[in-house]
C-alpha cells in the first residue's frame, strides 16, 4: 500500500496551517515527521485521518484518489492513529479496551470475551507485545497502556500507523522498546508515520526524514545523509546552537535546604516520600525522573502551592515550610510553573498584565489601590525587548503568542529580579527549538550571576544538559545523585524506571 | 496552528461580540413578530395576514413610543433600568470572578430590607437618612453575599446551590420579618412595611417640574451610573480588580502568582451582594418607599440575563440593562395599545438570551463569517 498526500493546502483564516503539502508512506516504511509546534503537523494529520477536509490537494492511495470524510472513512481505508493521549477505559481490561467498538459477539449478541482474549493474545504475540488480556488499564504503566494503543488500531487492521508523539510519555528504556515495536511493525509491512520534535527520534528510527516549517515542507532527509544541526536548521529556518554552553559551577553557599521532606496528596498516598537535598548558590541541580513520580508534587512544595506534611524546607536561614507563595516571591524566590497554560499565564490577559502577574501589588507598579498601569507598560516594553519575546506588542493578548513566547513571558517575569533561588519546571515544554536554546541560556546566565537553580524535567537530555548535578526521582523518593558529565542518560534512565544500574556511583 | 487561529480570533472578538450582539437582537425581533403573528388566531383563521403584520409594526412601534417617545416614557424607563443596571453589574462582578452569583434577588431583599428599617425607625435629615439608609442597603447585601462566599472557600459547596437556595431563605425572611411590630404598617393586616420617612425617599430627577407627578424617576439612576463607572475603575484601575479578574480567567495562574483564592472567593461574593443590596435600597427609597415581599421581583434573575447579554463589562452590562429597562416600559404601553400582551416581552428578552448564548445559530442566519465567538466571561464549572 502506498499513501500519497498530494499538495494538500488547508488555510484557516488568517493562516494557512498546510501549504501545498505533498508527502508520500509505503508499506514497510518508516516516515519520520518533525517539526515545531504550529508547524503543521496535527493539522496534516488531522486532514488523513478524515477530522478536517483540504481546501486543495488530494488524498491517493495506492494512485487512486480517495476521500475521507470522517475517521470512519480513514479507518476503513487503513489508516490508523495512535493519539499522544490515550483513549482508554481505566477500569477496563486491555481485552475489553482493544474490542471496545468492535466487540466480537457471541449468541443473542452477547460480549464474547473469550475470543477478544484470544485476539489480543494473537496480536501481541506476532508483534511481541508481551501484552496480558485480563489487566486492568490502570494497573498498567504508560508504556504498556501504549501498545494497548498500538493493539486497537492493528486489529482494526490499519496499514498504515500514525503516531502522534509517541516518546513523550515514555522512559528512555520505554523508548527504545517502543522502538523496537516499530521496527517489527515495519517488518511486517507496516507503514509507520512518526511524528516527533526530537532531532535524535526522528533520526533513530525514520527511513526518511520530513521536516515541517510555517505549514509547508522544507525538506526530506534520510538518516545516513543528516544529522541533528542539519534538522534543527531546516526546522527553525537558521543554525541553532543544540549543546548548551556553560562553564564549569561555582557552588556557594546552601540556598535551598530540604530536609526529610514528605508529602502526602488529600487522599492520604505518598507523593514524596522524605525527601532530603540541598541546592547551593551558582549551581543548577536537575531532577530527573518519569511524569507522575512526585516532581510535581515537590515543586508545588517548594515555592508553597501545597504544605508539605512533616520535614524542614529552609530558604537562606529561614525557614519556609509554612510560607505562603507571595512571601517566597518576596523572598527571593522564582518559580517557572510546569504548565504554562494552566498555571504560569491568564491566557486572556495581556503580555504586559502577565508581566507583573506577581509583581502588580508591589510598590514599584502600583499606589494605594491603584495599579500604575503606565510604569507596567514601560516595563513591559523593556522586558519584552530584553527577553526577545516575539509579539504585536506588550497589550497583547497573551494566547496569541506561540508557545515559546508565551514560555518566555513567564522566564521574564521570574528571572528579571534579583533572585536567591529559581525553581523552573519544565522550562522548555512544547516550545520550539530556537526559544530552547535562548531560554536555556537564560538560565545558565542566572545561575553565573550567583542563583540557585533547580530544574525538574521529564526530558532527561535537558537535565543532563543544563545541571551540574542530577538528583534522580523514583516513587516520591530520590533514588539518586550523579554528575552528569560522568554517567550516562542510559543509566540515569534506569534510575528512572526504578532499577538500579550497576557500578553506577 | 491552533494558536495562531484565536490570535486572529481574539483580534476580531471585541467587534464580532457587538455585532453579534446586535444581530441577537434583531433575530430575536424577528422571531417575537412570528410569536404576534401566530398568537392572532382571528388573523389565522380568517387568513387575513395583512392584519397581523400591522399588529406587529404597532406592537413594533408601542415599544418604541412607549419607551423613549415621550418625557413620561423615558421617566418610566430611567425607573426600570436603574435596579437592572445595579443588579446586572452585581452579577457581572461575579462572572468576571468566576461566580455565578444566582443570589442578586436575595441580597436585594436583604439590602432592601436594611435600608427601610434604617428609613422608618431614624428620622433625620436627609442629608444623614439617605447615605445610611444605602450604607444600610450595601452591608446587609454584602453580608447575605458573604453567606455563599464563605460556604464556597471553607466547604467548597458551590455557589450556584446556594445562592438559590439564599433566594428562597430571603423570600421568606422578609415574609416573617414584614408581620413583626418592628416592621408592619399599623393599619395593615397584609405583610407590608411602614412608610420609610420622606426624608430618606431619593430627589425625584424631575421634581422641579410642576404639575407632572406622572414623572416618577428617581435620583437611584444617579447611584446606578456611578456603579457602572466604578466597576470599571475597579477592574481596569484597581489591584483588587486585576486579582479578581486573574482569578476569574485562570483561577490556577492566580494562585500561582500569590493571589488567595479563598479570599477572593469570598470577596467577590461580598462586592456582588453588596451591589445587589444597593439595588435593595434604591427601589426601597427610591421607587416603592416601603417593603413588600415581592418587591424584588424577578430583577435578580433578569440581572443574569443582562449581564450575559452585556458580557460582563462595564459600558455592556449598561446598555443591556437600558435595553432591558426599555422593553420594560415599552411593553406596557404596547399592551395598552395593541392586542399585544406584555408577556412578550419575556419572550423578547428569552430569546435574546437565546441567541446570545448560541452564537453559531446567529452567524449561520445572517451568514456571517468569523473566526471566534466569545459569549463573554461566565463562570466555571462544578466543584471548580
Amino acid at each position: 500500500m502506498r499513501l500519497e498526500l498530494a499538495n494538500i493546502t488547508k488555510e484557516f483564516p488568517g493562516v494557512v496551517a498546510n501549504d501545498d503539502v505533498t508527502l508520500s508512506i509505503s508499506s514497510g516504511e518508516v516516515l519520520s515527521l518533525i517539526g515545531e509546534n504550529g508547524a503543521g503537523k496535527s493539522t496534516l494529520m488531522n486532514i488523513l485521518y478524515g477530522m478536517y477536509r483540504p481546501d486543495a490537494g488530494e488524498i491517493r492511495i495506492d494512485g487512486s484518489p480517495v476521500r475521507f470524510t470522517s475517521a470512519a472513512d480513514a479507518i476503513a481505508a487503513g489508516i490508523g492513529m495512535v493519539h499522544q493521549h490515550f483513549m482508554l477505559v481505566p477500569v477496563f481490561t486491555v481485552a475489553e479496551n482493544v474490542v471496545l467498538g468492535v466487540e466480537p459477539t457471541g449468541t443473542l449478541g452477547s460480549l464474547d470475551i473469550a475470543k477478544a482474549r484470544q485476539m489480543v493474545k494473537e496480536i501481541s504475540d506476532r508483534y511481541k507485545l508481551d501484552l496480558d488480556p485480563d489487566a486492568k488499564i490502570e494497573d498498567l504503566p504508560v508504556g504498556i497502556q501504549q501498545r494497548v494503543e498500538i493493539v486497537k488500531v492493528l486489529l482494526r487492521d490499519a496499514r498504515i500507523m500514525v503516531f502522534d508523539e509517541p516518546t513523550a510519555v515514555l522512559t528512555p528504556s520505554e523508548i527504545i522498546e517502543f522502538f523496537g515495536i516499530v521496527n517489527s511493525l515495519k517488518d511486517a509491512g507496516r507503514g509507520v508515520v512518526f511524528i516527533t520534535h526530537k532531532l535524535k527520534e526522528a533520526l533513530a528510527i525514520g527511513d526518511r526524514i520530513a521536516v515541517l516549517r510555517r505549514g509547508q515542507v522544507v525538506g526530506e532527509v534520510v538518516p545516513a545523509e543528516a544529522d541533528e544541526a542539519l534538522i534543527a536548521e531546516m526546522m527553525v529556518g537558521r543554525p541553532v546552537q543544540l549543546v548548551v554552553d556553560k562553564k564549569s559551577a561555582v557552588p556557594g553557599e546552601v540556598v535551598l535546604a530540604v530536609n526529610d521532606l514528605t508529602v502526602l496528596n488529600p487522599d492520604g498516598r505518598v507523593v514524596v516520600d522524605r525527601v532530603t537535598f540541598a541546592v547551593h548558590a551558582g549551581e543548577v541541580v536537575g531532577i530527573a525522573g518519569v511524569q507522575g513520580n512526585g516532581q510535581t508534587e515537590l515543586v508545588e512544595t517548594l515555592t508553597g502551592l501545597r504544605l508539605g506534611n512533616s520535614g524542614v524546607v529552609r530558604l537562606g536561614e529561614s525557614d519556609i515550610s509554612d510560607a505562603s507563595p507571595r512571601t517566597r516571591h518576596r523572598m527571593g524566590m522564582a518559580h517557572i510553573p510546569e504548565d504554562r497554560q494552566r498555571q504560569g499565564l491568564v491566557a486572556g490577559m495581556t503580555v504586559a498584565q502577565n508581566l507583573v502577574l506577581t509583581r502588580y501589588h508591589s510598590k514599584e507598579f502600583s499606589s494605594g489601590a491603584q495599579v500604575n498601569w503606565n510604569k507596567v507598560s514601560v516595563t513591559a516594553n523593556d522586558l519584552v525587548a530584553e527577553y526577545d519575546i516575539r509579539t504585536s506588542g506588550a497589550d497583547a493578548v497573551a494566547s496569541t503568542l506561540s508557545g515559546g513566547n508565551q514560555q518566555k513571558v513567564i522566564v521574564a517575569r521570574e528571572l528579571s529580579r534579583e533572585l536567591k533561588l529559581a525553581v523552573a519546571s519544565q522550562p522548555t515544554r512544547g516550545v520550539d527549538v530556537g526559544s530552547i536554546e535562548y531560554i536555556h541560556s537564560q538560565i545558565i546566565a542566572e545561575r553565573d550571576s550567583g542563583t540557585a537553580v533547580l530544574i525538574v524535567s521529564t526530558e532527561l537530555d535537558e537535565v543532563m544538559a543544563l545541571s551540574d548535578r542530577v538528583l534522580v526521582m523514583y516513587r516520591g523518593k530520590i533514588v539518586a545523585e550523579v554528575d552528569p558529565t560522568k554517567v550516562s542518560a542510559l543509566d540515569v534512565g534506569l534510575y528512572m524506571a526504578g532499577s538500579r544500574p550497576e557500578a553506577v556511583t | 496552528m491552533a494558536r495562531l487561529f484565536n490570535a486572529l480570533g481574539s483580534r476580531l472578538d471585541r467587534v464580532n461580540s457587538a455585532l453579534l450582539t446586535v444581530l441577537a437582537i434583531i433575530s430575536a425581533l424577528i422571531v417575537g413578530a412570528f410569536v404576534i403573528v401566530l398568537s392572532d388566531v382571528e388573523a389565522l383563521r380568517t387568513g387575513n395576514f395583512g392584519r397581523s403584520f400591522s399588529e406587529v409594526a404597532n406592537a413594533y412601534k408601542a415599544l418604541i413610543t412607549g419607551s423613549v417617545g415621550s418625557l413620561r416614557a423615558v421617566s418610566d424607563t430611567i425607573n426600570n433600568s436603574t435596579p437592572f443596571i445595579i443588579t446586572g453589574v452585581s452579577v457581572a462582578v461575579a462572572f468576571r470572578t468566576g461566580l455565578f452569583n444566582i443570589g442578586a434577588t436575595g441580597q436585594m431583599i436583604a439590602g432592601g430590607v436594611a435600608a427601610t428599617w434604617v428609613g422608618f425607625v431614624m428620622d433625620g435629615p436627609g442629608f444623614v437618612q439617605i447615605p445610611l439608609a444605602i450604607l444600610a442597603g450595601v452591608v446587609g447585601g454584602a453580608a447575605y453575599g458573604a453567606i455563599p462566599g464563605v460556604l464556597k472557600a471553607r466547604t467548597g459547596a458551590h455557589e450556584v446551590i446556594t445562592t438559590i437556595m439564599l433566594n428562597y431563605i430571603a423570600a421568606f425572611m422578609v415574609l416573617w420579618l414584614l408581620n413583626t411590630e418592628l416592621f408592619q404598617r399599623p393599619d395593615r393586616t397584609d405583610p407590608i412595611s411602614k412608610f420609610v420617612s420622606s426624608a430618606s425617599r431619593l430627589p425625584k430627577i424631575f421634581g422641579f417640574m410642576e404639575g407632572r407627578k406622572d414623572l416618577t424617576a428617581h435620583s437611584g439612576i444617579v447611584l446606578a451610573l456611578l456603579v457602572v463607572v466604578l466597576f470599571w475603575w475597579f477592574l481596569e484601575r484597581s489591584k483588587l480588580g486585576f486579582e479578581f479578574r486573574a482569578f476569574g480567567m485562570n483561577a490556577d495562574a492566580a494562585e500561582y502568582a500569590g493571589m488567595r483564592a479563598k479570599r477572593l472567593t469570598i470577596l467577590g461574593m461580598v462586592v456582588a451582594g453588596g451591589i445587589a443590596g444597593l439595588a435593595g435600597a434604591v427601589e426601597i427609597l427610591g421607587r416603592y418607599g416601603y417593603a413588600t415581599q415581592s418587591f424584588a421581583g424577578t430583577i435578580g434573575f433578569d440581572a443574569i440575563a443582562i449581564a450575559l447579554l452585556g458580557r460582563s463589562t462595564p459600558v455592556g452590562t449598561l446598555l443591556a440593562a437600558l435595553l432591558f429597562g426599555a422593553l420594560q416600559s415599552g411593553g406596557r404601553r404596547m399592551q395598552a395599545t395593541t392586542d399585544v400582551p406584555i408577556d412578550l416581552i419575556v419572550v423578547l428578552r428569552a430569546l435574546i438570551v437565546m441567541f446570545i448564548a448560541a452564537p453559531l445559530l446567529v452567524k449561520a442566519i445572517w451568514r456571517v463569517k468569523s473566526a471566534k465567538v466569545s459569549t463573554g466571561q461566565t463562570f466555571k464549572g462544578w466543584g471548580s
